[in-house]
Parts: C-alpha cells; structure tokens; sequence
C-alpha cells in the first residue's frame, strides 16, 4: 500500500456526522410530504394514502389566487433584479478604470444581504405608506418593486461570476474586428453572459417566491402572497392541506433549482 | 477603414509607455522609432518583459502611449479607438467567439462593418479556402484542434482585408511539428495577401525562418533593427548576439579601426579582421568583446586560438567541441560530421582554431 493523501472522508466519525446532518435537513421535510398524502384529516396518525389534500388544495380559490399573485410578482421582481443586476455586474467587471467609490457600490448593491430584513420592512412600510398617501395607488407595484430591491443581490452574483471568470480578450477580439462598443456588447458579451442572467433570474425568483417578512409588512388588505396565506392559515388550524402546498411549492422551487443549475454548469 | 490604395507603411515615433506613477513607474517601452514599410514581415524579438507585445498592443489600440506618434500610411492613428484602426490581431490564445461557428467567426468584422450577406458569404468562403478549412465552416471552436482554431484566427482577422497584421505570439501554443508548418503557412499568406505582418515572438528561430527584418528588444529599447542574416552575423550588442543563437565571447584589443571593419589583437597575439557596428569606432588598444558564431570557427594545424578539448558532444549531424582556451575562457565548436570521421580530437587533446574573414563581430556592452 503507498501513502495516501489526507481525506476529510477517513476521519472517524465523519460518516456519523454526515448521516446526521443529512437526518436533520431531510426527515422534517420527508415528513411534511409523506403526510401530504395522509387520509386522515390531522397530522396525528397515518390512515392510508390519499391524494385530497392535495385536490382540496387546487380547488381552494384562495390558494389560486396567492399562488398567481406570487408568480406574478416574482416574476417581474426576477426580471427587473435580473436586468438591473446585470447592468451593475457590467459597471463594476467591466469599468476601464476602478471609479471612485467602486467599494462602496459593491456593498450598496448587497445590502438587501447585510440588512435584516426586518429593518428593510419597516423602513419600507413607511416609506410606501408615504407615496401611497400623496399618490393614492394601491396596486401590486410596492410589492413587486420591494421584492425586485431583495433580489438584486441574487441576480447580481451569479450573473457577475460568468462576467469575471469570461476571457476579456474576446471583448478585445471584437473592437480589434472593427465592433463599436455597443456592437461588441450585443454580439459578444451579451449572449456569453445570457446562462448567468437565467441562473441570476432563477435565484431571484425562488428568492421572491419564499419571502415572508417584507411581504408581510408591506402588503395591502387582499395581497397575500403563499407564502404570507400559510402562515395566516397555520395560525388558525393546521390541516394537511399546508402539507399538500407546501409540497407543490417545494418541487416548484426545485423545478427552478434544477434548471438553474443546469444552465451554470452548461458551457458555451 | 480597412480598404485603401494609399501605403501602410507604419511609422513608430519616440514612442514610450510609462505603466504606474512615482517609484512603482515602469518604462515598457522607452523611446522606441521604428518604420516597417508596407508588405513586410517584420519581427519583433525579445525574452518577455522586453516591451514587444506592449508595442503591439499601442498599435493595435488596446493601450495608450505616455508619449510619441504611430503613424500609420502617414496619419496618426494614436489617439483611435481600436475598432477604428484598419488593424488586426491574430492573439496568442486566439480569442476565437465560442458562441459562433467558423464561418461566423471569420465574417464577424465583415458583419461589424455593415457589409452586405452576399459580400460577407463570399469573403468568408475565399477566407475558409485560403487556409484549408472548408470543410469546417459549420463547427464551433471548441470542435476544432488547436492548429485549426490558429487557421481560423488567422482567417477571421485576414477577412476584412487589414492594412496590418499584428500577430501576438501566435505559435506557441502549437507543438513543434504544427508549429513548423505554420510558419511556412504564415509565410505563404503573408506573399499572398500583401498585407504587412508584425510578429511578436520570443522564439530566435521563428524570428530567423520567417521575417523579412527583425527588431531585437529588450528593456523597452530596440538594440538593433536589420535582416535575419544581419543581425545572426553582425550582432552590433552583446545582447543581441547573445539572445540570438549560440556564441563565443572572446576580448580583444583594437590594434586599428576604420568605418565598419577593424584589426583586433587576441591575446595570443594573432590579429584579426573585425566587423563593426554603425556608431561604434573604439580607440587604438581599446579592449573590446568579440562574438565568434560556434559553426564558423574551424579546427585547424595552425590557428588563432589555442586550447585544450575538454568535452566533445555528438549530435548525429555535427559534434560540438567544448574547447578550455589557453586564456581560460571556453570555446564552444560545432564541428559538421562526415561519412568518415577520421582524425578528430578526442578528450585532452590540444587543438588550435581557425577563424576564417568575416566571422568576427565586435560588439556594444
């Protein structure tokens, strides 16, 4: 036998450890949905596999309607973060020289991940009450522009990773063949970086889809989102119809996972 | 843009990049004037760090000079971006677009420039036979060998017809074989388009096969400017003569100096016929460094030096003689082997070399 390198994997107890940890993270949620298929009316006992909850909850007019509500904002929220976000991506990989204050921009467009969120909602709550006053609109359009500030630093991140880590010769290749700088944008960079903006937009929509706390405090009678109706829901009585949502809302949330990982891990 | 009857002849004027400021300031290239006339393959030599690629990128436009003109078919063309300057550049990682294909690839200046399809497919094809990959016309890069991505790059910056061709090094990703047959090919285009080539290379020997003239650089300075033979034959600095193939340094002392020749005296006492560089005219008893290229200088009955064999490598072709000279120094001999190798010194024994007219060069530094 010949000296093997060091592994993580080797240390004793390292697989207890790891079978315990994956313990923790799964069974919660492996429960919630085996449940979801429970017959029984509460998450007492087991009766038999059923799939009413899960018609309970597609025919329930009210999960229609939040459901609809939270894809639609997130997916402007997603759209306007993504592209907000890749025009500072642009701004702080692709500048001829550091401008002043470069720092400080890089922490300004991450701030939605340093502030509690807690802090943003009340700021928010006040601030939209402010325009809401003067201007009168009531629409989904707070909502959705609290959502697209939150989500900007997980649009930006991905989306400034593919900028950084792409060759800059080729942006070079392209004014030397005579492209304008627009030109070398639109025909060059643009469509290299499209897999990071998608993996940028899917974050920020999963992102926006879960958020609870600025939601909450922002939102006008008549706009709860998902996630803010289960809660009010689970306040009141607990059926396992949560577990039917909450299951159909996970393997969105995967369905969104699993394509954004397939777009970063594709290469051009 | 790029199409143009006037001369391109390209004009490099005091020409100095300075890159940082106060002590961390380096001097990438100091005052550096040199003219390449139109349809040359020019060459710029050097080990890296000798200012050469950032040259190359001043003329390209990618960086700007602290000071000086580029002077491109008489105008200035400094001060324009480079999407402005009828000039192209094959890079040494070749930069080829991954999102399109080769025939995309070679017709995206074309496309840049606005010109119409019919024009476009037509220049691409012309382009795609010029450097035999016609029948890859539809793979991506990454689908392609690395020789090919080189053809591909060469074609895509030949496409819009360039007044100048600047080549960063472009070669050296290649393995030896690939790389011997693009140089005949690089040569071959370049007699076939017209076009000047710049080549930025850090390999003597491509310099040497491929150029028309070659500038030796080094520090930010051009040491000498002239044709492959020129500069492997009458080095004018040690540098160069050092740089660039193998040599002997042997000092002497100038007995006599006229124009571009002089007699030098070994100390041995035998005298010899030097050449001079332009510039340099040294005093009577001067002490000066000669450069005897190895394969000039003979094993003779009677010559200029003496010495003992201490080594003698074969190498199938000839043999090289590692010669101690009787002041010392070592001599390094390549000798041309024949069918029948008779009467070669062995190790110990004690020879004399012939250095025949026109073999000795004096040399700056």
């Amino acid at each position: 036998m010949g000296k093997r390198n060091f592994s993580v994997a080797s240390l004793p107890g390292f697989a207890t450890i790891a079978m315990i940890t994956f313990v923790f993270l799964y069974l919660p949620i492996l429960t919630l949905v085996i449940y979801s298929f429970n017959e029984a009316p509460s998450m007492a006992r087991w009766e038999g596999f059923s799939l009413r909850w899960y018609e309970a909850a597609l025919n329930n007019t009210q999960v229609q309607d939040v459901s609809i509500r939270s894809l639609v904002i997130a997916f402007w929220a997603a759209s306007l973060a993504s592209i907000l976000a890749t025009m500072a991506a642009l701004a702080t990989t692709r500048s001829e020289r550091r401008f002043p204050g470069q720092t400080m921009v890089y922490a300004l467009i991450n701030q939605p991940l340093m502030v509690p969120e807690i802090v943003t909602g009340v700021a928010l709550l006040i601030f939209f009450a402010m325009i809401k006053v003067s201007t009168g609109y009531q629409g989904l359009g707070y909502l959705i522009a609290a959502h697209t500030a939150f989500c900007i630093p997980f649009a930006y991140l991905p989306i400034r990773a593919r900028l950084e880590t792409m060759d800059l010769t080729l942006e070079r290749a392209a004014a030397d063949l005579y492209a304008t700088p627009m030109q070398a944008f639109r025909h060059v960079t643009l469509p290299l970086l499209v897999p990071g903006v998608i993996a940028g937009f899917m974050l920020a929509f999963v992102t926006s889809l879960d958020t609870v706390v600025i939601t909450e405090f922002i939102k006008s009678a008549g706009q709860d989102t998902l996630p803010t109706y289960m809660l009010g829901q689970l306040r009141r009585v607990i059926t396992p119809e949560m577990n039917a949502i909450s299951t159909l809302f996970l393997l969105l949330s995967l369905i969104a996972v699993t394509v954004f990982f397939l777009l970063s891990r594709k290469k051009t | 843009m790029p199409p143009s009857t006037t001369r391109s002849d390209i004009e490099v004027v005091n020409l100095s990049k300075i890159f940082g400021s106060g002590e961390d300031a380096v001097r990438a290239l100091d005052d550096v004037s040199l003219t390449i006339p139109e349809n040359e393959f020019f060459t710029l030599l050097g080990p890296s760090g000798c200012g050469k690629t950032t040259l190359l990128r001043m003329i390209a436009g990618f960086e700007q000079p602290t000071s000086g003109k580029i002077n491109l078919g008489g105008s200035d063309i400094a001060d324009l971006p480079p999407n402005k300057r009828p000039v192209n550049t094959v890079f040494q990682s070749y930069a080829l677009f991954p999102h399109m294909t080769v025939a995309q690839n070679i017709g995206f200046a074309l496309k840049m420039l606005g010109k119409p399809k019919t024009e476009i497919d037509e220049t691409v094809s012309r382009m795609l036979k010029l450097v035999k990959m016609e029948p890859m016309a539809n793979r991506k890069p990454a689908q392609i060998s690395g020789g090919q991505q080189q053809r591909v790059a060469l074609a895509r910056a030949l496409a819009p017809r360039p007044r100048v061709l600047l080549l960063d090094e472009p070669l050296s990703a290649l393995d030896l074989k690939l790389r011997k047959e693009m140089q005949v090919e690089l040569k071959r285009l370049q007699a076939e388009t017209g076009i000047t080539f710049i080549f930025v290379t850090h390999d003597q020997e491509e310099a040497l096969t491929m150029s028309d003239r070659i500038a030796v650089m080094s520090t930010g300075k051009v040491l000498q400017v002239g044709p492959p033979r020129e500069i492997y034959n009458h080095p004018a600095e040690r540098f160069v003569a050092d740089f660039i193939g193998d040599t002997n340094f042997i000092s002497a002392q100038v007995d006599r100096a006229n124009g571009r020749s002089a007699t030098v005296r070994l100390p041995s006492g035998a005298a010899l016929d030097a050449g001079l560089p332009e510039g340099l005219s040294p005093r009577e008893g001067e002490n000066v460094t000669l450069v005897v290229r190895p394969e000039h200088a003979k094993l003779a009955a009677d010559g200029a030096l003496k010495g003992t064999v201490e080594n003698a490598v074969y190498f199938g072709t000839d043999t090289h003689f590692h010669i101690r000279l009787d002041t010392g120094d070592l001599f390094i001999l390549r000798s041309q082997n024949s069918a029948m190798p008779a009467g070669l010194p062995e190790m110990g024994d004690p020879v004399a070399i012939a250095i025949p007219q026109g073999a000795v060069q004096v040399v700056r530094g």
